[in-house]
């Protein structure tokens, strides 16, 4: 008894620097929150009480980080909660991208004008096919629960970006994955792809986590230690051995370049993209990219930096896959929304490339340039699984693109505002998604990866023909008879996109500002 | 005068917004447009008085900052090329606008939505040549390729899709390459000032010290852009089918002017920024030069289409004009540069009088059409005297030009000059023989006397009475070239004096002299 009460004395609280981590307790008390009123709150009240808290609470966070980040705050950032939660600038910057981010995609999935009752199916549990099934297709409510799965998905992706230590990260990828997994099986239409996407998305995410759960005991094994800093200094000099500390970071990061959806690891990523609703889509495609390459940048920065030369051609090889399937399997595809899965493919790539960007003398140009590359990316793709949502026919969204044709002649202004999407994709000047290319590839030269700056911009040429088939094809094709319309898109999807649209042309015009801002600070380690 | 660069780059801009707005109304469109164009042409009279041969090396300089993060910023300027490059432009869009007014356009597009991507068209390539940063010069070059490919792809022939999206691939691969090398001279500016910058002057300093391996790799990226604009064998093939599908005046555009950004680019970057490179690399441009004027004679020799001829024709072109630029003298280097120049008046002049042709006929293909001389004696002698001067007949202004890049080649590259001077013999062969089979003998073909000339044909028997001889506006359209290419022929002087301070200020760059006077020396 006596014993206990010793040790128990000997553990002291931590301290939490509430200031720094107020944007993740806004979204995750919120989250919490919006799970009560779903329980507590009559069914035709919720939907319009869980939008406005989701909202507020995405303003709350990025006020409260706002407040931090202009405060006087310690320049390499601050760790929290003993250790666990590193807010430097990096983290504050990954933050800042996810909740506006956040904002556009919660503005795509609380739509309920161009789908009536919204993209989300009234009641999941019921079988698809089922006469209860075809009477709720006709009903336009929505299951609500959306509301909070994406705010602790949300959650879950900002502690992931801001995790110090292996254990941390781990949870917030099971936080962040679990919602998603949900969200991919509630679409209204096509009831059964979205559920195998769902299940699909499910098993191969279980064996991503598997595989990180596993790399983190072996490093573990390795360092005593699962924390970034502390595997760094056993990776600096000892004897301990190699084989535990490259097998864990083999596993690690196979865990990692999963969630990244980056090729080889991709195989979940068409069918997810296609079957979850396009809502959800859009925030994964978004959201999750900036959360599994916030963290890809912090563990290769943090922990494994001195050790660069032993895995850095692992990756070099793992980019060049990721474009030339990307580039590749995108020219062959015939669904709007798996062409641009696969074209997150080859981005994810690119991306790859910039966060194996760390120069030997230890800087990492590639950190900046990846962060302004992810929130360009970001805002371009919601804007434009925002315009795919809004081309239908009457079985719901027309994703086939032989229906695209002559989409100009019927809507010049949505055409318009799709093409100017693509080609920021593709990386035209005067877009963001060229300054992001270009920052990448210039950090990448930096570090000395020309070759694969190379091989990157002839995959970029390569996808470039997609993108253009699709305006051939909006353009210069002429319209089929029975072709889908185009919604006129409510306040929410018009927000949105117009959002995303704006951004990637600002950020193609003045990128100045976020340059800068991406490029104030390091991981702290 | 540094207002007026900045006028050349934004009225048509103010042109294309406001042409934008009248798609309903097809005639105002057309005057609206037509009278920006005849702003931009005063602009440039102007810009021209404003420039002084014997001044510094970039004029009329004019920029501000874009992203200081990396140096990078809006700054324009011109030299003597730019200059001439720019007033050409600037007099070719009028009259492509001129010429097009009473063009079809596809079923559901309008002219305000043509003119306009066509005015955008002229405002980017003014700022691609007069763009002095290197990194703003790679954006206008790959943003040059939007509107071009709206332009054939909305507006084109059958396989038009086939041949803009070919158009942009091209480019843009050459582009992106091209990138990797400016990032790589950025990379390397970085590491020696400490501070990184894209400033054309400042690379130029840089780069142009760098070890000769380092100076070949950045070369290539370069090369390869360049080579596919211009564009040299084998990186040719995306302007016969660009030229074939596109309407006729875009046709002008492409061949006349765009291609020149590749020939321009090679004089502005290449050669100043990797004097060893283009040195050590000069025989592989040269031997894909000779190549280009042969095999583009000869192809062009065979075409059966009209406006795949017109491509084959430039392609051989710019195989002379290429061999100018390499090899290293002044006389070659201002050949070269006036070539530029003068390929764009007259091979745009042949252009346009063949529009006419196939507006009247409703056909490219030369096998409909024959004995046109008949019905439109006028419409005739002008065909011969732009493909007299497209062969560079003595007394037109591609003479001079030819003259200068073949003397001018000859003491440094005299095998090469030697092979070169076969395409002048073949030019007369294709332009004459193009000329006897549209216009010479009985009036035939199915374009003219309709379907009882040939089976399978689609003709039209009351053809025969409806084709007419040049028409005022179209007398209006070609009177300024006809002018131009004569006087340019026998008094080549203003041209000249313009462009031969900034060869020789290239050549400097480079750091070569010229054989000839060193044999005077002796």
């Amino acid at each position: 008894m006596n014993l206990l009460v010793a040790q128990a004395q000997t553990i002291e609280a931590p301290e939490i620097d509430y200031g720094a981590i107020a944007p993740l307790l806004i979204v995750l008390g919120a989250a919490c929150v919006s799970v009560l009123l779903e329980a507590l709150l009559p069914k035709h009240q919720r939907w319009a009480v869980q939008l406005v808290l989701t909202l507020v609470t995405l303003v709350g966070a990025v006020g409260a980080l706002i407040v931090y980040a202009t405060s006087e705050r310690p320049e390499q950032g601050v760790a929290t909660l003993a250790g666990a939660i590193a807010v430097d600038s990096p983290a504050l910057f990954l933050w800042a991208t996810l909740l506006v981010l956040g904002f556009g995609s919660v503005l795509l999935i609380a739509d309920r004008s161009v789908e009536p009752g919204g993209a989300f199916v009234a009641q999941a549990a019921i079988r698809p096919g089922t006469v209860q099934d075809r009477a709720q297709a006709t009903k336009t409510g929505m299951q609500t629960e959306v509301f909070p799965l994406t705010l602790f998905a949300l959650g879950g992706m900002m502690t992931f970006v801001a995790s110090n230590d292996l254990l941390t990260m781990f949870i917030a990828l099971e936080v962040l994955s679990l919602p998603l997994y949900l969200l991919c099986g509630l679409a209204r239409r096509r009831r059964l792809l979205s559920q195998e996407a769902a299940v699909k998305y499910f098993l191969l995410g279980a064996f991503a986590s598997a595989f990180f759960l596993y790399g983190v005991a072996l490093l573990y094994g390795y360092a005593g230690s699962v924390k970034l800093s502390a595997i760094a200094t056993a990776a600096g000099g000892t004897d301990r051995s190699d084989t535990l500390l490259f097998a864990g970071f083999g596993l690690l990061v196979v865990g990692l370049l999963f969630k990244a959806a980056v090729g080889p690891f991709h195989a979940w990523t068409p069918d997810v993209y296609q079957g979850a609703p396009t809502p959800v889509t859009a925030f994964m495609a978004a959201c999750t990219k900036v959360a599994a390459f916030g963290g890809i940048l912090r563990v290769l920065t943090v922990a494994f930096e001195n050790t660069q030369w032993e895995w850095r051609g692992v990756l070099y090889g793992v980019a060049v896959v990721s474009m030339v399937i990307g580039a590749i399997l995108g020219l062959t595809q015939t669904d709007v929304k798996r062409m641009i899965a696969y074209s997150s493919v080859a981005h994810a790539g690119f991306l790859l490339i910039g966060s194996i960007a760390l120069t030997p003398e230890g800087d990492a140009p590639g950190v900046s340039a990846t962060m302004f590359y992810l929130l360009a990316y970001g805002f371009t793709t919601i804007a434009a699984f925002g315009i795919v949502s809004l081309v239908r026919n009457s079985d719901g969204e027309a994703t086939h693109l032989s229906q695209w044709a002559g989409l100009a002649k019927r809507s010049p202004i949505v055409a318009a505002v799709f093409t100017f999407l693509l080609l920021a994709l593709a990386g035209i000047p005067l877009t963001s998604g060229f300054i992001g290319k270009f920052v990448v590839f210039s950090a990448a030269i930096e570090a000395g990866l020309t070759p694969l700056v190379v091989i990157a911009l002839v995959a970029s040429a390569v996808a470039a023909f997609f993108y253009l088939r699709v305006i051939v094809l909006m353009y210069f094709s002429d319209p089929a008879p029975d072709g889908p319309t185009v919604t006129v898109p409510g306040a929410f999807t018009t927000i949105a996109i117009t959002l995303g649209a704006v951004v990637t042309l600002v950020l193609g015009l003045w990128p100045t500002f976020v340059l800068d801002w991406a490029g104030t600070g390091s991981f702290l380690s | 005068m540094t207002w007026v660069l900045i006028a050349l780059l934004v009225v048509p801009l103010v042109g294309a917004l406001v042409v934008a707005f009248l798609r309903k109304d097809d005639k105002k469109a057309k005057l609206v447009a037509l009278a920006f164009s005849l702003v931009e042409l005063v602009l440039a009279v102007l810009l021209w008085a404003a420039y002084d041969p014997d001044g510094d090396r970039i004029q009329l300089a004019a920029g501000v900052d874009w992203i200081p993060a990396f140096g990078v910023r809006l700054q324009f300027g011109i030299d003597g090329i730019a200059l001439v490059m720019i007033a050409v432009i600037a007099l070719l869009i009028p009259l492509v606008i001129g010429a097009g007014w009473t063009e079809k356009l596809p079923a559901g597009r309008s002219q305000g939505g043509y003119l306009s991507l066509i005015l955008i068209q002229e405002a980017v390539t003014v700022a691609v040549f007069a763009a002095t940063d290197v990194f703003l010069f790679y954006v206008l070059f790959e943003v040059m390729l939007i509107p071009m490919y709206f332009l054939i792809g909305g507006y084109g022939g059958a396989r038009r899709q086939y041949a803009a999206v070919k158009f942009f691939l091209y480019s843009f691969l050459g582009g992106l390459i091209m990138l990797a090398s400016a990032i790589g001279a950025y990379a390397m500016a970085s590491d020696e000032l400490g501070k990184g910058t894209f400033d054309w002057a400042t690379l130029v300093k840089v780069v142009s010290d760098a070890d000769s391996t380092t100076q070949t790799w950045l070369f290539l990226g370069f090369f390869l852009a360049f080579a596919i604009k211009a564009p040299l064998v084998p990186f040719h093939t995306w302007l016969p089918d660009a030229a074939a599908e596109a309407p006729i005046g875009v046709t002008v555009i492409v061949v006349g002017i765009l291609d020149k950004v590749g020939t321009f680019g090679m004089l502005r970057y290449l050669l100043p920024m990797f004097p060893e490179a283009s040195k050590n690399l000069a025989p592989l441009v040269l031997v894909l030069a000779v190549a280009g004027v042969l095999y583009g004679s000869l192809l062009a020799t065979g075409q059966r289409d009209m406006k795949r001829f017109l491509a084959y024709v430039s392609i051989a072109h710019f195989g002379f004009i290429a061999l100018g630029i390499f090899s290293f003298t002044s006389q070659a280097g201002v050949g070269s540069v006036s070539y530029m120049l003068n390929h764009s008046i007259s091979t745009g002049m042949l252009i346009l009088v063949v529009g006419m042709v196939i507006a009247r006929g409703g056909s490219s293909l030369i096998a409909d059409y024959g004995g046109m001389s008949k019905v439109a004696p006028l419409l005739a002698g002008m065909l011969l005297l732009s493909g007299l001067t497209t062969l560079s007949l003595p007394g037109t202004n591609s003479f001079v030009s030819e003259f200068l890049v073949l003397i001018g080649s000859f003491p440094t590259q005299p095998v090469f000059t030697i092979i070169a001077t076969v395409g002048m013999v073949l030019a007369a062969l294709y332009v004459l023989w193009l000329y006897q089979r549209i216009m010479t003998g009985p009036l035939r073909g199915d374009a003219l006397v309709g379907a009882a000339a040939g089976p399978g044909a689609v003709g039209d028997p009351e053809k025969k009475t409806t084709i007419g001889d040049l028409n005022k506006r179209e007398i209006a359209v070609l009177a300024p070239l006809v002018v131009i290419v004569l006087a340019l022929g026998f008094y080549p002087q203003p041209v000249l004096d313009v462009i031969t301070p900034t060869v020789g200020a290239t050549l400097t760059e480079v750091g070569v002299t010229d054989p000839v006077t060193v044999q005077e020396g002796k």
